[in-house]
Parts: structure tokens; sequence; C-alpha cells
């Protein structure tokens, strides 16, 4: 650069000196802007993640043996009771090791004490909601999704009504998604049908339909808030996602495929399902990871329909069943009994410890292990996506 | 120009002695005595989205266990009207035949009762891009039997194994029957995908221009196949390649926008053809 700016070197002797220093100047300056750009994003992103990590991690992992800090992980959210006893000390417990704490120490005076609430205990109750909410989710989404990805690319052909379809998928992933969780709440929650008693029936007039020849009623009374209303919501929304990555992943198989299988004398569905389906698959594994990692963070979809702030059970933990009827019904009931409980849920968990209670130092730790918890799980989901896709794309050539 | 290098004589040609030890299956050495017309195109048009007819008044007959050449310039309609005679068209949705009809073995094959499924069982397709599936040797060539339900390991094996000596295929890859089909080169796959069509059985093998994507030695040996195979199937070939025609061909017909210009025996059309525009184009003057 220095030989450049001397001026000396500017003249019409050497025909290819610059000849301007303004045009070299606009030059350096346009490159610093884009790179400034782009260093600022990776600067965003470090501040998050580090922020994240230095704060969150302190939480999670523990210096000595087993190094992780078990209890996050086993118990569910409780309210952190913090108290002094008269000698000075400060105690954190959370509510259920206080009250058994006072049992044990009858004689200890308390001289302050004061709760937060959601601050102890650990995280297990959300992290299971989130994990049954995006299992459902995603077997109905992919179910639904490659279903319509199937139709659209191998069967559908060209017209009126595939374009208004697919304007409709378009239009689906334009929707807000509180948008979705109010249409879930109406629909899922409010309206979908269930069977159920008299004693139990909500509704009234032609929503009420009672079964012939028993006490039963079909009832459009929705299914209250649950994870099967939370997963489906999800799922619809998720479903533009899954629709167009499968579809994608279809068309990528070359057309030579099935005209071969079709020449040997299969049929459609076997063309499909030989000859396309399996080199599809991959594309649409990497799909559905993707499509997990997008709704298991979404908070607006689930807080009508399927998440509780509170919640003392695990889902599985304590379903009502009906000792009178037969084995399956039993069975019944409680698979029913399961997909109808309410759960906790990881983003819902975070928005309430972040946004819905006093902040104080004594909240920070549960707010901060959330976050990071909840951060390197979508963290590995992605990573998990991105290693399928590069390990069958070396896999699957042609 | 190289009419000259015309091989063969067409009648003598028909009837070869099937020799036991191939992998002739028993019912076509029946079928010596009918060397009649395996597949008749009666006044047939034909378009892909219902009015702009591709094909006109094509009428030809395709004698069995000959192979047949369809020349002529891109856009002609020789491939359309080799995917007319296993319903590959119906992959389009628009696509149809607006006149006549088009017979195979004594059927009408647009006819409504008329299954394609079942139709394609009898006539095989080898395609201008070698397209074997991305699973092994074995799988690829066991496809076929295995989309029609057949699980029997004895008789898959023993197809395979026939199908690939038919292919010329089996001395080159029995050692490695499991390996992927797209590890074997451009040649060997498209023998490979020979040997997947011949598997079926089929008495009619319709070929898209099979040599284009390949180089010339692989070309002289999946020719040499061609010449072998036509002991037991009949065999429609789509070339640009007219020196090709002229080796493999007993037959060959001349196409041009859209219609049938002549069609006689290959040494007769490229010796001495009988309309001036087969003339100008088997001798380079346009096309």
């Amino acid at each position: 650069m220095n030989e450049f700016s001397d001026n000396q070197i500017l003249n019409k002797e050497r025909p290819f000196a610059p000849q301007t220093q303004k045009r070299r100047q606009t030059d350096t300056a346009v490159s610093w802007v884009f790179r400034l750009a782009t260093y600022g994003i990776l600067a965003c992103a470090a501040y998050i993640f580090g922020d994240i990590i230095v704060k969150g991690a302190p939480v999670v992992f523990r210096a000595e043996a087993p190094f992780i800090n078990v209890e996050f992980f086993t118990r569910s959210p409780e309210t952190l009771v913090v108290f002094e006893t008269q000698d000075g000390t400060e105690r954190q417990l959370a509510f259920s090791d206080y009250s058994q704490w006072k049992k044990d120490n009858p004689g200890v005076e308390i001289a302050k004490e004061h709760t937060h609430s959601y601050s102890g205990g650990g995280i297990l109750g959300p992290l299971v909601g989130t994990a049954l909410l995006t299992i459902i989710c995603i077997v109905i989404a992919l179910l639904i999704g490659q279903a319509t990805a199937i139709f659209l690319n191998e069967y559908s052909s060209k017209g009126r009504f595939i374009n208004v379809i697919r304007l409709a998928i378009m239009n689906l992933a334009g929707v807000p998604s509180v948008v979705f969780g109010l249409f879930g709440l109406g629909l899922f929650c409010l309206f979908f049908p269930v069977i159920t008693t008299a004693s139990e029936l909500r509704v009234e007039g032609w929503r009420a339909i009672q079964l012939f020849g028993t006490e039963k009623y079909l009832a459009f009374q929705g299914w209250g808030t649950c994870m099967l209303a939370g997963g489906c919501t999800l799922a619809v929304m998720v479903l533009p996602v899954i629709i167009t990555a499968c579809e994608e992943s279809l068309k990528a198989i070359p057309m030579g495929f099935r005209e071969a299988s079709l020449a040997l004398g299969a049929t459609k569905w076997q063309t499909i399902r030989t000859s396309v389906l399996p080199y599809a698959f991959p594309g649409m594994l990497t799909a559905s990871v993707l499509g997990i990692t997008r709704v298991a963070g979404e908070t607006a979809p689930i807080m009508f329909t399927a998440a509780l702030a509170h919640k003392d059970k695990l889902p599985w933990q304590g379903l009502a069943v009906n000792p009178e009827s037969g084995f399956f019904g039993r069975m019944l009931s409680q698979v029913f009994g399961f997909f109808t409980e309410s759960v906790q849920a990881m983003p819902y968990h975070i928005y309430t410890v972040a946004a819905r209670i006093p902040q104080s130092e004594y909240t920070r730790p549960m707010q901060y292990g959330s976050v990071f918890v909840f951060m390197v799980l979508v963290m590995c989901l992605s990573a998990l996506s991105v290693f399928l896709r590069i390990h069958y794309r070396k896999k699957m050539k042609w | 120009m190289s009419s000259s290098k015309v091989l063969m004589p067409t009648e003598e040609n028909i009837s070869p002695p099937a020799p036991e030890s191939s992998a002739v299956t028993s019912s076509h050495e029946s079928s010596q005595e009918e060397t009649e017309k395996v597949i008749k195109v009666n006044d047939l048009n034909f378009a892909y989205d219902g009015k702009k007819d591709v094909l006109r008044d094509i009428s030809l007959e395709i004698q069995g266990g000959e192979v047949t050449a369809f020349i002529g310039p891109s856009g002609c309609g020789k491939s359309t009207l080799l995917r007319c005679f296993n319903r590959m068209n119906d992959l389009i949705p628009t696509a149809s035949i607006t006149k006549g009809s088009i017979e195979i073995l004594g059927t009408d094959i647009y006819d409504q009762y008329v299954d394609e499924i079942e139709l394609r069982k009898h006539v095989g397709m080898v395609f201008q891009k070698y397209n074997p599936f991305p699973k092994s040797i074995y799988e690829n060539v066991a496809y076929g039997l295995r989309i029609q339900g057949i699980k029997d390991k004895a008789t898959l094996d023993q197809s395979v194994e026939e199908s690939l000596i038919g292919a010329g295929l089996w001395e080159e890859v029995k050692d490695r029957l499991d390996a992927s089909g797209l590890g074997l080169s451009g040649g060997q796959q498209q023998r490979l995908c020979i040997a997947r069509t011949i598997a079926v059985q089929p008495k009619i093998i319709l070929m898209d221009e099979p040599c284009s994507a390949l180089d010339p030695i692989s070309t002289a040996t999946v020719e040499d196949l061609i010449t072998q195979l036509k002991s037991k199937f009949t065999i429609v070939i789509v070339t640009h390649n007219m020196q090709q025609a002229t080796r493999v061909s007993d037959k060959t017909a001349f196409f041009y926008l859209g219609e049938l210009i002549e069609y006689d025996s290959t040494t007769r059309l490229f010796g001495s053809p009988a309309v001036k525009q087969t003339e100008d184009y088997i001798s380079g003057r346009f096309g």
C-alpha cells in the first residue's frame, strides 16, 4: 500500500499506477462496512452465548463428581425459600426441603424468611414436557406432512387446485405463532370430540351425542389444556416447514429412478415406496430434526393449549383409572389420560421465571440454568441435523 | 455414408439356434413360428397437450426377433413413439394418442382393459441415461421380481445370475454382487440396467438411445450385447447414431417432423433409400 500512497509515483510514466486516491479509499471503506456488519453478528452471538454460558454453566455443572448438578435435572421447579437462622447463616432450600428441614430442626428459630416462586428445585418437569410435546408434534407433523408432500410431488397433476393448496401452505407459514396458539385453544382444547361420561359433560345440544345404548357421550367439548392439544397445535405450525422440506427432498430424487421402476412393471405406490422414499428419507429426516428445533422453542402456541407454569406431577404420574373397566378399557383410558395431561414446558418455564416473577439474585440460577440447558439442547439438535445431512449426503450419491 | 458397412441381410438372422446353456427361458424358444408382427402401429397420432400432434399418421409393423432402429433428427418423435409402446407417456397427464392404435402381441394396448403395469412387464425399457438404483448389483437385478412379490431366495439367485449372464456382465461382477451398482463404469451400469430389464423376462425391449452416454468401447460392448439379445427378445432401439443403426439393426425406420418417412430393412434403407429426405439425412446433409 505504501508505494501507492506515495504521490510521487502518481505520474504518467507509470501507466498502471493508481490515478486517484479517492477510488481506493472508497473501496477500502466499503469493504470495512461489510466486514463490520459481519463481525457485528459474530459479536452479538458471542455475547449471547458467552453470557448464558458464563452464568448458566455454574448452575448445571459441579466441581466434584458427578460434575453435574443432578438435582437440577431430577426435580421439578418449586418455590425457593431463603431464610436466615438465629446464628446468621443464610440457607436456600426448595419448599419441600424447607418443610422437611423445619421438621428435622424443630428448635431452630428462623430470623428472616423470603420466598421466590419457581426458583427452587430443578427443571425435570419442563424438560419432560417439552420432550413429549415435541415428540407428539413431530409424529403428527411427519405423518401429515410427508403424506401431503408425496401427494403434491408424486400424484397431483399441475392445475388450479394444486396452486390453491400451495398458496394455503405458504399462508400457513406466515401465520403468527400466537394466532396458532389461539387457534389450537379453540379447536383442540375447546372443540375436538371426546368420549366422556354424563358427569363430565360440559356441553349440550348437538355437541353432546349420547352413544347408543351406553351412558357415554361423544362430546365436542375439546381435550382441555393438554399435551395432545399442544402437540397438534405445534404440528399445524410446523407443517409448512415439513411439507416444503419433504417436497424438496422428493424433488431431488432423479426422475430416472421412477421411470426405471415403472418400466419394470411396478405400480406407482411400489415405485414411491421402493425407489423414491428410501432415497428421500435422509432429507426428510434432516427436515424433521430442523422442525423439532423450531417447535421446541415456541412459547405462544403452547401457553394456551398445553403448558402450565406450575405442576407437581409428571404427566404419567397419578393417572385416574376406573378399576371396573376391563384391561383394554383401562389401557385405553390410561393412554388417553396420559395424552390429555397438561405439562410444563421449557420455553414457558423460561418465560415464567424471566418475566412473571420478581427478579432478584436468588432467581438468577434458575433463569440462567434453564436457558443454558435449553440452548444446549436445541443446539445439539441443530448439530444433529447438520451431521445427518452430511452423513447421508456422503452415503447417498448418484 | 456408411452404407457399405451394413451387416446382415434380415430374413436369415431371425431364427438363430437357441443354445441350451444360455439364459433363455423356454417360452421364447417356442416362439420361432410366431415371427409375426409383434408390434403393430395403425395410423397413429399422438399429442402431448391433447391438441398439437407430435406424431402423425404413423403406421408400421415390427417383426418379432428382430432389432428395429428408429432414426431421425432430434424432436422427430422417435422417442415419443417408443414410449408409447410401454405407455410411459402415461406419466404425462395431458399426453394421449389422438388417433389410431398400437397393437402389441395382438392386443390394443390403449384399450381400457389393458393395465399398463402388466404391459410393462412384457415390454421392458432401457433408458438413455443409465439409471441403476443406488442399491447393490444383486438388488438392482432382483428389483423387478421383488416388486412382483417373488421372495424365494433360490429363484431370485437364479434369475439374477441368468440375467447378468444374459447381459454379459456376470463374469465382471460375480464376486461383488453386494457392491453398489453405482460403483460400476458407465458401460457396466448400462448393461446392469439391461440385466435388470431382462430379469423380468419381457417379450420386447425398448431402448432409448442406450449408448448416447457411453464411450466408444462401452458402446461396442452394448452393441454386441444387443445383437446377442435379439435371439430372445424383440428389440426396438432409438438412436442418433446412424452407424449404430447399421451395425445392430435389421430394420430401420426414419422419422422426420413427427412422420414416418421410410421404413425398410436396414440394408435397403441405408443402401438405396427410396425417399429423398432419407437419403439427405443418412448422407449427413441435414439433421
